[in-house]
């Protein structure tokens, strides 16, 4: 009843027919969305690798050392994400924003990989939108990755700024939560990309 | 009823809740949801009249009434209009307005989020048409099929119109979508169930999450096509080595789906007409509700039949062929189960009845050319001829359109509280009907007898101009029978009788409240314990008559208006402006006073973003707000005191 519930309003936005917070259901239904999204990019991608397996020899252009080393970071920004949840939901502002800081450190050194790689890939190996149908769809998929993952370190530090503010409430962490299960996404989506464009080039 | 206000910050938000200002800002899902019909109806007419444009110079051979040019922009914005802008956004009305009544919630999940799509469907509507007035309406099919939309082929700013409104109308679908799925998912009342679920409730979940898994694909093709025009990428380019037959395999599973997204809100509402007016529960429900499940899922893995003649050799043609065929199972299961219901039932033939007959016929007669086409030698004969065009207007007239008018002839009573004068729909109906069969079924025969589709027009020796001169009469007809229906609906609402509550002895939860309901809906609680509440609660047993629980000495909790939304399309709408004038001189969009010098991307759409980016913000630090509203101590008048329920809220 209302007045047991009272006690903990995260608790109380449970109180929905499937007990899943309707902003957390809401962010599902869109990362469902978003996987339709990057599959057409990524199908996309990969039947014009298929169509012309020869005009183009990704692992000339790659390095693959340095987009592995970007890769490893994303993924180690998912692992502070967690922790920044984690740290919300234990009410700890102090490691809230520890890991937040660290989460969006994180995320700038992997969208400063991909515009070295850009820029690198534009400018010494001279791979442009129009170059070839492969500057196509290696520039518009990885590129509305790199979208994604700059409106998500916008979304943290937005947070990040606002756990300064007065108006801060413990309940908001239900919001770090949803944008971390899109940040955790947006990673998800790296490893497909990741493999499906950069690491079967190896094979 | 007492209100009580809370507290505002340093930004005040907006309280009026008449006038242009309350519309603007509203949040509530029964004006939103008005809005919409209001959008809907008048692109229907500005479809309506290109259409019979198009038919008036078909009426006989070598017409010269409109050019070719001309009447390849008519017939694109025919298709373009009436498929996102009048039938979709009529089913979105539906949508706003009667699921949370159905499903006996205060307001929707995320109350802005909904204003937000409104606004954005206005803006995208706005945009296509805008092409008119630039002399640049697109010419390229409502399907713009690569490489005809490439620069090269298409050096206008028409395509650059169309891509630019239908992303900013799939915003509007996509966030509408969330948003009902959040609802139905989450904010059920209490004991309703999924299998309690009213089946228009249903097919709105059904249709929202195939929007939220076909937009994407259109979305991303539009973005592709829009990176070729402007960026000079290769996707659909085939002197760059792109291949435009991607561009069909990605439009057509966004396609057809989205005719799926036409027809189940449809098929939701013939399903709560049929039952009301046969005095019966509606035949195999389960079956109903899942078959509809069925064409949904389906519907993602059949999209080549639309591709059978470009030849994707035989293994891919068969296989697309059987799944077609498959499709028709689950529709045969919901037309049985409609015609269970009519079974011995004490049918009353009012008129949402006659419309949902009506459907059940014309669908019925769609289908069957339907089924003939998913056989690949037919359809090489009937592609691209006027077989299909009179396939899928049974389909989409027939069916999408007949079930949209039956839905405002049934609810009209629950959204204005007034009657629509019966004797006057039925005239309507039978114009409607008469007009539209005599309209589309010669084209059966034009079809069979090789006239082609998108022809400008043709030679008398064809031997086609009788059919065609008829189904010209029948379109005019048609077109009077719409108009009359749409200037009915505007005459009831002034001066309509009053209604009642529950002027059909209706069925689910949307007739318990008052017509036209509340701000909040229900001033009570309901805890539903049937599946079709309101009928057992005037004729059931006691054991199954709903409860009532009164809201606790709070209050009902309302959310706040709001700006944002509007300046969140608005600024959607200024980016998408400038993407549309990517590279063009600023001549082109104001005369005289602009020059030579040509347009960037800085100029207009980065500003228009920024306007987005602040409105999201604002909106964010506004947070939902809130007021508790007192509801009138008439209402709960049976109501339970919450404290002493059982049941949490």
């Amino acid at each position: 009843m209302a007045e047991t519930t009272h006690a903990d309003p995260l608790e109380e936005l449970k109180n929905t027919n499937t007990g899943v917070e309707n902003k957390k259901m809401a962010m599902w239904a869109f990362l469902a969305s978003d996987c339709m999204f990057f599959g057409t990019l990524i199908s996309t991608h990969l039947i014009y690798r298929k169509i012309y397996p020869t005009v183009v020899d990704p692992t000339e252009i790659f390095s693959i050392e340095l987009t592995g080393f970007s890769s490893f970071i994303l993924l180690m920004s998912s692992f502070l994400m967690a922790l920044s949840v984690s740290a919300s939901h234990k009410k700890n502002m102090k490691s809230l924003r520890l890991f937040l800081f660290g989460t969006i450190i994180f995320g700038l050194i992997f969208l400063g990989g991909q515009v070295y790689e850009f820029s690198h890939f534009v400018h010494e190996k001279n791979l442009t939108l129009s170059t070839n149908v492969f500057g196509s769809t290696f520039y518009v998929l990885t590129g509305t990755h790199g979208v994604h993952v700059a409106l998500g370190v916008l979304w943290l530090a937005s947070w990040l700024a606002y756990t300064y503010s007065k108006k801060f409430k413990w309940e908001n962490a239900l919001d770090i939560e949803t944008a971390g299960l899109y940040w955790h996404f947006v990673d998800i989506v790296w490893i497909v990309i990741f493999t499906a464009v950069y690491l079967v080039e190896y094979l | 009823m007492s209100t009580t206000q809370a507290s505002y910050g340093t930004w005040s938000r907006p309280l009026k809740k008449t006038g242009l200002v309350g519309f603007l800002t509203t949040v509530d899902h029964k004006k939103i949801g008005i809005g919409y019909a209001i959008g809907a109806l008048f692109f229907l007419l500005v479809g309506g009249v290109e259409a019979l444009i198009i038919r008036l110079q078909l009426m006989s051979p070598e017409n010269n009434l409109v050019d070719a040019e001309t009447y390849n922009q008519l017939f694109t914005m025919h298709g373009t209009t009436m498929v996102f802008l009048a039938v979709m956004p009529l089913s979105a009305a539906f949508f706003n307005y009667i699921m949370p009544l159905q499903i006996g919630a205060r307001d929707v999940a995320f109350p802005r989020l909904n204003a937000l799509g409104l606004w954005c469907f206005i803006a995208g509507g706005v945009i296509v048409n805008l092409s008119w007035f630039f002399q640049a309406a697109p010419d390229i099919g409502w399907f713009g099929y690569a490489p005809l939309t490439s620069k090269q082929f298409d050096p206008d700013i028409g395509t650059d119109f169309w891509i630019i409104g239908l992303q900013i109308l799939g915003i509007a679908s996509l966030a509408g979508s969330f948003n009902f799925i959040t609802t139905i998912l989450n904010m059920r009342a209490p004991g309703l169930t999924m299998m309690r679920l009213p089946v228009f409730t249903w097919m709105t979940l059904i249709t929202s999450f195939l929007i939220i898994l076909a937009f994407p694909p259109i979305t991303i093709a539009l973005v592709e096509l829009m990176f070729d025009r402007h960026f000079g990428t290769h996707f659909f380019n085939v002197a760059g080595g792109g291949k435009p037959i991607l561009w069909q395999h990605v439009f057509w599973i966004f396609g057809h789906p989205e005719v799926y997204i036409l027809i189940l809100p449809a098929m939701g509402i013939i399903s709560e007409v049929l039952p009301v007016f046969s005095r019966k529960p509606l035949f195999g429900y389960p079956l109903v509700v899942f078959s509809g499940a069925v064409i949904g899922f389906l519907g993602f893995a059949v999209w080549s039949h639309h591709m059978f003649t470009t030849g994707l050799g035989i293994v891919a043609t068969s296989a697309f062929a059987f799944l077609t065929m498959l499709i028709s199972i689950p529709t045969g299961v919901k037309i049985f189960n409609w015609i269970g219901t009519l079974w011995g039932g004490r049918i009353s033939f009012s008129v949402p009845m006659l419309y949902a007959l009506g459907f059940i016929w014309m669908f019925m007669m769609g289908g069957f050319t339907g089924i003939m086409h998913s056989s690949p030698p037919v359809d090489a004969q009937q592609q691209d001829s006027y077989f299909v065009i009179a396939h899928f207007h049974y389909v989409l007239i027939g069916g999408s359109i007949f079930a949209l008018l039956c839905g405002i002839y049934f609810w009209f009573p629950k959204v204005t509280g007034k009657l629509m004068d019966e004797g006057a729909g039925k005239a309507f109906f039978y114009t409607i009907f008469f007009g539209f069969n005599l309209a589309f079924f010669p084209m059966h025969i034009l079809g069979m007898t090789g006239m082609p589709r998108r022809t400008h027009t043709y030679k008398a020796e064809m031997g086609w101009a009788e059919p065609n001169f008829w189904s010209t009469i029948g379109a005019l007809i048609l077109g009077v029978g719409i108009a009359a229906v749409v200037l009915q609906v505007i005459y009831s609402c002034f001066k309509g009788k009053p209604s009642g509550n529950n002027p059909w002895d209706a069925r689910t939860l949307e007739w318990d409240t008052s017509s036209p309901p509340k701000e909040y809906n229900f001033g009570y609680t309901p805890i539903i314990k049937a599946r079709d509440q309101v009928w057992e609660n005037n004729h059931g047993t006691d054991l199954k008559k709903m409860d009532k629980i009164a809201p606790d000495s709070h209050g009902i909790h309302m959310p706040d208006q709001s700006w944002w939304p509007l300046v969140v399309s608005i600024g959607l709408f200024i980016a998408g402006l400038g993407v549309v004038f990517h590279h063009q001189p600023w001549g082109m969009l104001i005369p005289f006073v602009g020059g030579e010098s040509v347009i960037s991307l800085l100029h207009i759409t980065m500003p228009g973003l920024l306007l987005t980016f602040f409105g999201i913000y604002m909106w964010a630090l506004e947070g939902p707000g809130g007021y508790h509203l007192h509801p009138d101590p008439e209402e709960l008048k049976n109501a339970i005191d919450p404290k002493e329920s059982g049941h949490w809220e």
